[in-house]
């Protein structure tokens, strides 16, 4: 699947293809959130700016998809909510583990996938 | 004195007429042949005629255009309102803030579905997350339920208490898709996963099918073939915080504003109720929904339903009498509100709740919203 790339998130996606992971910060109130957009959720005003995010956080909660919704993704397969320490909550891919390997609370960090179409797709680890 | 003592809506508005098509799948008809059929059904119930009808809100039926040049209807108000199923609540109020108005006198209210010929999957396709692979309500509904067990101890066995009690209901209402097919909580327990910790029989079904409902003032319902159901009160309260990843807190803020507004409004209690119509496109949604609205605290949700709490004939709160979306048929609250309707009119039959006098909706979503009926 390609991920949907809009004026938003185009910052986001060029940085994935560096290795990086890019997150929105609310420039009055510090605070940062994702997906990207035009304005802060926290003040609607347009103060924002982009921030390397330390890819490091805690994985929130974790589903494991046994229904076909996708030809490009084997089932199952898990997707994982993950919660960063900068804020912002990410739906992403397990890597380098199974998922009878998870619990919810554990430290997860960030992984960089180059995948299709010149798309590299960030996805989290269990921290060792 | 109590500021909701002066809630300007309690009692105004009223059913006066309920159609529900045949559920199941109709490859033959489409959303406007069920949409026809179930109105044509609500007018009859209520005595009218589509000339009568001055007020028109169309959901999942393509154009509302096309449908009152069908129905020969050419009201002075009318509306389509969004797909999800939260709208049936959304457009409930907005009859009754229509009748309360003048902006219409009677207004019919319009659901077709035919998801199930049209083999719609509740998934896939582009979105914020699919790169991941993420999508489909269901998964979100999963992702929650996850985290749930993890604060609370919850367990996937506690909501078999949810789906059987729903599957039972069905077994005693014929129109249900599932009638004639119980199961037991170890048919839950063993069911296919879909996306875990969510298998098979926490899940709704998908088939064809439409449901309508005329709303009129109180008053002129009176003078309509059927007793009247009377709207006693209605809170909501929206959380678009939530819009893009599953909520974090199960619904819990947004309902605390709703539960602390809707008993007042409608002047009943809790314990006044007679039932629960709970929307119930998972399984977990009906717990959150009962923890959110106070029946218990939050996180008890498993307790609470153990035993049969929801099961007719057994458990003090009988709730979705009809199977509803996991059993009956997925027509997206419409179904459920209607089916309060015709327990406050002692219409029910073998799944009748005895001398049934006031029953609560609940619809736990990011428009958290409940409505209270009662017997007029």
């Amino acid at each position: 699947m390609k991920p949907v790339i809009d004026v938003w998130s185009t910052p986001f996606w060029d940085a994935a293809r560096e290795g990086r992971l890019m997150v929105q910060r609310c420039t009055d109130t510090g605070q940062c959130f994702f997906p990207p957009a035009p304005v802060s959720p926290f003040t609607g005003r347009p103060n924002t700016e982009w921030i390397e995010s330390a890819g490091r956080g805690e994985l929130f909660s974790f589903v494991v998809f046994h229904q076909k919704y996708f030809p490009g993704f084997p089932t199952p397969y898990p997707v994982v909510m993950v919660k960063l320490d900068e804020g912002p909550m990410l739906l992403t891919n397990l890597r380098g583990a199974e998922a009878s390997a998870l619990k919810i609370g554990q430290r997860m960090h960030v992984v960089f996938d180059p995948g299709v179409d010149g798309i590299t797709l960030p996805q989290f680890e269990i921290a060792a | 004195m109590n500021i909701h003592d002066s809630y300007p809506l309690r009692d105004k508005a009223a059913f006066a007429g309920i159609g529900t098509s045949a559920f199941g799948n109709f490859p033959a008809s489409d959303s406007y042949g069920l949409g026809c059929e179930a109105l044509n059904m609500a007018l009859d119930d209520a005595g009218l005629r589509p000339g009568d009808i001055d007020g028109l809100i169309v959901n999942r039926i393509p154009s509302y255009e096309r449908f009152a040049e069908m129905m020969g209807i050419n009201p002075q108000y009318c509306l389509l309102t969004e797909t999800p199923g939260r709208f049936s609540g959304v457009s409930l109020s907005l009859a009754m803030q229509a009748v309360a108005t003048g902006a219409a006198k009677t207004v019919a209210l319009v659901y077709g579905n035919n998801g199930r010929s049209k083999r719609v999957n509740y998934g896939g396709g582009d979105s914020q997350w699919s790169a991941w692979g993420m999508t489909s309500p269901g998964a979100s509904h999963a992702m929650m339920w996850q985290r749930h067990m993890h604060d609370y101890g919850t367990t996937h066995a506690d909501l078999g208490w949810v789906a059987e009690a729903f599957r039972h209901h069905a077994c005693l209402n014929p129109e249900a898709v599932m009638h004639g097919r119980p199961i037991t909580r170890e048919d839950h327990a063993t069911a296919r996963p879909i996306c875990e910790p969510l298998k098979l029989l926490d899940y709704c079904l998908i088939n064809d099918g439409a449901v309508a409902w005329i709303i009129t003032s109180t008053e002129r319902a009176r003078d309509m073939r059927r007793p009247p159901v009377l709207i006693s009160g209605y809170a909501r309260q929206d959380n678009f915080t939530y819009g893009s990843a599953p909520p974090t807190d199960y619904w819990q803020g947004a309902f605390a504003k709703v539960q602390s507004e809707i008993y007042a409004r409608a002047g009943i209690g809790r314990d006044e109720l007679s039932g629960l119509g709970i929307y119930d496109n998972f399984s977990p949604t009906v717990l959150f929904s009962l923890e959110g609205m106070g029946f218990c605290p939050h996180g008890e949700g498993g307790n609470f339903v153990k035993d049969g709490t929801l099961r007719l004939g057994t458990g003090r709160l009988p709730t979705n009498t009809s199977g509803r979306h996991l059993s009956d048929s997925y027509m997206q609250g419409w179904g459920i509100i209607a089916e309060c309707v015709r327990q406050l009119r002692g219409d029910c039959g073998a799944r009748q709740i005895p001398n049934a006098e006031a029953m609560q909706y609940i619809c736990g979503t990011n428009i958290a919203l409940s409505a209270i009926f009662r017997r007029g």
